[in-house]
């Protein structure tokens, strides 16, 4: 929801700058440490209670992902994989699952709906939802398969990070639920630096790829993981190793549309010049004569 | 004009049908402009907003497409191409300078025709990548790569068609008498010989 003292960076199908008087304000941050997190799925719970949503119940689908994804109620999901590294072990990965909050983000990139996607000075991605006209665009733009189509009233939904919260100096619903410390929030240089301090201690507990989920393609995210395992993101269920906007979108988005959309002018404006400057081909009194001529 | 001075060119059928197609085409140019980039947003206004533009769209197209048919199967014989059509383009510029003379055009000239073939070309794709991205119909069956690319050959095609159909507008505003061979059925004897003197040739016989 919009709120007067968030700045807006970006505002989705707006050609002009949108509201950004006060300009530098702090980018924030959710650093989720997966190496910390227990699958208590606190967030979750925490997340529908602050939002107010309601998931119907489904069923069990043979793994502890409950829900089984995403959806238009349910804004994050703990994702579970069993992993079996050399050696004969077994280590249980979980990721906390939501809107990453692209520094550029292709869901406002493909939205044709002014204002229906905003981002925040501070960084945060959000969904207007009465800009919303139900397209599903958000959907071909997005890198980690996000946004949700409600079904209820056909408007696209995710995690907006509460932005509501951050507003008024608060932390996000699932920040504070979580029982562990691994999710955490600040401004996002103050959680680089706090992942640093925990990839160095994973890195002398034996994991010496631990590193931090930061991806340049999308400009970088305002929610980082920290990831026991960092040069292998794609075992965390499918956690694109090296995301970025399709180029379906971006090009298209980019540059060809304005190119396309003058196009149109120019057909326009090069008929009338043809009219002014060749005239009108006009059948005239000479061709009815020699069809007179002809008939006879 | 003479009623001996005419010549009947379009049936009141060919006329309804093709009239028909126009206004959907509007329709859904209109409509699906709205979404092709922010400038042309406000379009959404003349469909209720732009949730109710984006609901509409659709249908208005399978409707175009559908009428389309109509016209496909009427006119698809008439579009083949021939040998006289290679001269027109051949031609070209002096076709754009109203120096036609000496060209021995039929029903239709070979611009008309390839204009023909485009619409039946952009018109298909727009049906099936419009299907794809069709939402929340059929999109959700289809996977998300497949709807990125669709939604580009979407509006490629749209913008193909609708800069055909300028073109088309303008070639009937151009060439004088041949609205009226849409409006009204007819045209002039003169028309015919000046224009496309196969076809007046193959109607005196």
């Amino acid at each position: 929801m919009a709120s007067q003292s968030l700045d807006i960076a970006r505002r989705s199908a707006t050609t002009t700058q949108p509201p950004n008087v006060r300009g530098d304000v702090p980018k924030v941050a959710k650093l989720i440490d997966i190496s910390k997190c227990i699958g208590c799925k606190a967030c979750q719970a925490a997340c529908m209670e602050w939002n107010d949503y309601r998931d119907k119940v489904g069923t069990c689908n043979g793994t502890y992902n409950n829900p089984p994804d995403l959806d238009a109620d349910q804004w994050t999901v703990m994702r579970f994989t069993e992993y079996e590294p050399e050696g004969g072990k077994l280590e249980w990965l979980i990721r906390k699952d939501g809107c990453m909050h692209c520094a550029d983000p292709g869901c406002l990139k493909a939205c044709p709906a002014p204002g229906a996607i905003v981002q925040y000075g501070n960084g945060i991605v959000d969904f207007h939802e009465e800009h919303c006209i139900g397209c599903g665009y958000c959907i071909t733009g997005c890198p980690f398969d996000i946004p949700r189509l409600s079904k209820k009233d056909g408007k696209a939904y995710k995690c907006t990070l509460c932005s509501d919260r951050v507003a008024v100096g608060l932390e996000p619903a699932c920040i504070k639920s979580c029982p562990t410390g691994a999710l955490v929030f600040g401004t996002k240089d103050d959680m680089i630096h706090h992942a640093e301090g925990r990839i160095a201690d994973l890195n002398s507990r034996g994991f010496a790829q631990a590193a931090l989920y930061d991806p340049k393609g999308v400009g970088g995210t305002h929610v980082m993981y920290v990831l026991p395992h960092g040069d292998k993101p794609e075992i965390y269920d499918r956690l694109p190793k090296d995301p970025g906007i399709s180029p379906w979108v971006s090009v298209w988005k980019g540059v060809t549309k304005p190119i396309l959309g003058l196009g149109l002018g120019v057909i326009a404006l090069g008929g009338f010049i043809h009219y002014v400057t060749k005239g009108p081909n006009e059948a005239d009194d000479e061709d009815a004569k020699e069809d007179k001529h002809e008939r006879r | 004009m003479n009623a001996a001075d005419r010549i009947s060119r379009y049936s009141s059928q060919e006329r309804a049908n093709h009239w028909m197609v126009a206004l959907l085409f509007v329709l859904a140019a209109l409509s699906g402009l709205a979404l092709f980039h922010p400038a042309f947003f406000f379009l959404s206004d003349f469909f209720g907003g732009g949730t109710w533009d984006r609901i509409l769209h659709p249908f208005l197209g399978v409707l175009m497409f559908l009428s389309f048919l109509g016209l496909m199967a009427r006119f698809w014989s008439h579009n083949r191409y021939t040998p006289a059509d290679r001269e027109w383009l051949k031609r070209i510029g002096d076709v754009l300078g109203n120096r036609e003379e000496g060209l021995d055009t039929g029903k239709y000239n070979a611009g008309q025709k390839t204009l023909f073939w485009v619409m039946v070309v952009t018109t298909i794709l727009l049906l099936i990548s419009g299907v794809i991205i069709w939402q929340p119909w059929f999109a959700p069956y289809f996977p998300i790569a497949l709807l990125r690319v669709a939604v580009v050959v979407h509006s490629l095609s749209a913008w193909v068609l609708i800069a055909g159909i300028f073109v088309h507008i303008y070639a009937a505003i151009w060439v004088k008498g041949t609205v009226r061979a849409m409006t009204r059925g007819y045209v002039s004897r003169a028309w015919a010989k000046k224009h496309h003197p196969a076809w007046y040739r193959e109607i005196g016989k």
